[in-house]
């Protein structure tokens, strides 16, 4: 088990370094000048553009450049941005924290409920609750979130009032229960159907006869028999929505004026600073790199067939 | 509920399968797997609701002009702002109301239609193309080849989709739809490189490919006359429901500001603007918005037919 684990961290350093290499190059290599950016739509000064080149190290090559951000990055430096000489580390601490309690709650969301839907629809198949979830899921996952997220914020923020329709403190949980069901619903959809057909897939397998003959109760059938073994492809699922989840923020968090990674982003793509792009990004990666290691290990927990030497 | 009307007819997954084979329609001459699968499609309610649909809506994008003869870029804010629908005035200009600047939303909607299917079915081929080429090379070469495609894709896999898009086209100040289709292209073709990589594996050890190769076939007949007939199936599954995901896509980033420009109809930079004056004018929120999720939601039915006609563990 230590060793897999060892081992695959192992593996994962060359992806790591591939995605940031990527995205470096992405944010670099495309059009457009961060450094002449500062002057606005005013002519920019070429000599102070080359002390602040020089300084902020923009005047090296490309592969050099990367080099120093991967050493930085090590040591736990991610850089200091271009306006401001602020460190890129300072901003993601101050935007990370609640992009993460978004992210988490919307996770919470859609594993409670979609399971739940999932797992009566997949129980009760061809019934009427089954074909309601059929729908209810396809209408969720046609539905844009960034509309869904319009429109629930107009429904529930403007004409009933029942919370406020602009997030005013980004950190307090309860204005965020709004963002985070938009944010998580259209994974709740996939959710949904996953257990749906894993369920109904392992309805018909032979310990569930057995299970059924042993005279077990209906209730420990479902959740220690059925529900363990269809969980396998709904976490496999899980794990890389994680990261997608993170990534969808980015728009949820703009409709609803979360001061998180999503705004920050944004800030920096208007101004195009880079390191705080690659910056995020690279965290992202990170949680989705972290996240897919810990549902292969899960796997083993689920499965008992399944071990890691 | 379409879903569901198909179960009824086919009330467990293996009898039918069981039926088909003893009771083909053609028993003295086999079917194919693409006959098999479309004869299967065709007597599906989901699979008939959904092409026609589909049929429609790339009708109104290649021929926008034969719906609505109104210019969906012309406005006149002094007699049309934000005017109400009249939704009596069946494919009248005014039928969807007017948008914040006077310009017809039913002729917007209906040019509209254009951006969102062009960048479906354009990302859908670009990705298939390359992801496909990317997975065929690695499952069937295998070795440093797969280990250094495999890796290449891990790499692309790992940048959130929307995230990476809004990296690239942040850098192009003059977006077109092609733009576009490239940014997600780029980022988008991970998902069918594995599945075709996979499929090509579980392809390659078979006794057709060995005896293609008794016989002398070279490697690009091999790959192009015999495995991938033999591999497509779950590539053509993934890309049709990644199509409703590539609309989105765009939408959202038009919606974001960074996909196509203001003097481009899409229904993202609609629902843009509409997101301003929501307050007072729901309805020019409400018929884009409206299309953007009968288009994906065809596309979605799309792809659950496909899946459920081509999967090998429903037959």
């Amino acid at each position: 088990m230590g060793r897999y684990v060892a081992r695959r961290l192992l593996q994962m350093i060359p992806v790591f370094i591939g995605t940031t290499l990527l995205i470096f190059l992405m944010v670099n290599v495309l059009p457009g000048d961060p450094v002449a950016a500062l002057w606005g739509d005013k002519p920019p000064d070429p000599a102070q553009m080359a002390i602040i080149r020089k300084d902020l190290g923009l005047d090296l090559p490309l592969w050099q450049q990367y080099l120093n951000y991967l050493g930085g990055l090590l040591q736990g430096d991610f850089g200091t941005t271009i306006a401001g000489n602020r460190p890129v580390l300072d901003q993601m601490t101050d935007a990370f924290p609640v992009s993460i309690r978004l992210g988490l709650m919307a996770f919470t969301f859609e594993l409670v409920l979609g399971l739940f839907f999932g797992v009566l629809a997949g129980v009760k198949r061809g019934k009427v609750i089954d074909t309601g979830v059929t729908v209810f899921t396809l209408m969720v996952i046609s539905i844009p979130v960034f509309v869904l997220g319009l429109v629930s914020q107009q429904v529930f923020g403007t004409q009933l009032g029942w919370v406020s329709p602009n997030v005013k403190d980004s950190m307090d949980m309860a204005q965020l229960v709004l963002p985070a069901i938009v944010l998580g619903s259209l994974s709740l959809a996939y959710v949904a159907r996953l257990t749906r057909t894993s369920i109904a897939e392992n309805a018909r397998a032979d310990y569930m006869r057995t299970a059924v003959a042993k005279g077990l109760p209906q209730r420990r059938i479902v959740s220690m028999h059925l529900l363990r073994n269809s969980l396998i492809p709904v976490v496999t699922y899980l794990g890389t929505d994680i990261g997608a989840l993170m990534a969808g923020a980015v728009v949820t968090e703009g409709i609803f004026n979360v001061q998180g990674v999503g705004q920050l982003l944004f800030e920096a793509l208007a101004r195009r600073e880079g390191s705080i792009i690659v910056g995020i990004v690279t965290v992202f990666v990170l949680i989705y790199l972290l996240a897919n290691l810990l549902v292969d290990l899960l796997y083993a927990v689920l499965d008992p067939r399944i071990r890691y030497a | 509920m379409p879903e569901n009307t198909l179960k009824k007819d086919k009330p467990t997954v293996e009898e039918p399968a069981v039926a088909v084979a003893e009771a083909g329609p053609a028993p003295d001459k086999p079917r194919s797997l693409a006959a098999d699968a479309w004869a299967d499609l065709c007597r599906k309610p989901l699979f008939l609701l959904s092409g026609l649909l589909i049929l429609f809506l790339l009708l109104v994008s290649a021929f926008p002009g034969l719906f609505s003869s109104t210019d969906p870029t012309a406005g006149d804010l002094s007699k049309h702002f934000l005017t109400k629908p009249e939704l009596s005035h069946v494919f009248q200009p005014d039928w969807f109301g007017y948008d914040n600047q006077g310009r017809s939303i039913y002729a917007r909607v209906v040019y509209g239609t254009r951006v969102s299917i062009l960048v479906g079915v354009g990302v859908t081929v670009l990705v298939t193309v390359v992801g496909g080429l990317m997975g065929m090379l690695a499952g069937y070469f295998g070795g440093i080849w797969d280990t250094l495609l495999s890796r290449i894709t891990d790499v692309f896999f790992g940048i959130p989709f929307i995230l990476g898009a809004m990296v690239v086209l942040n850098a192009f100040t003059e977006r077109t739809v092609w733009t576009v289709i490239g940014a997600l292209a780029f980022l988008g073709w991970t998902a069918i490189a594995r599945v075709m990589r996979g499929a090509v594996i579980t392809a390659r050890h078979a006794d057709y490919v060995l005896a293609a190769k008794a016989l002398g076939a070279g490697t690009s007949r091999i790959l192009f006359r015999h495995i991938l007939p033999n591999a497509i199936a779950p590539v053509i599954v993934v890309a049709t429901i990644q199509l409703g995901v590539y609309i989105v896509a765009e939408s959202t980033l038009s919606y974001l500001g960074l996909g196509l420009g203001t003097n481009e109809v899409s229904w993202g930079g609609d629902i843009d603007t509409a997101s301003d004056h929501i307050r007072n004018a729901p309805h020019i929120l409400f018929f884009p918005a409206g299309m953007l999720s009968i288009t994906v939601l065809a596309f979605i039915m799309l792809g659950d037919a496909v899946r459920e006609a081509l999967d090998p563990k429903l037959r």
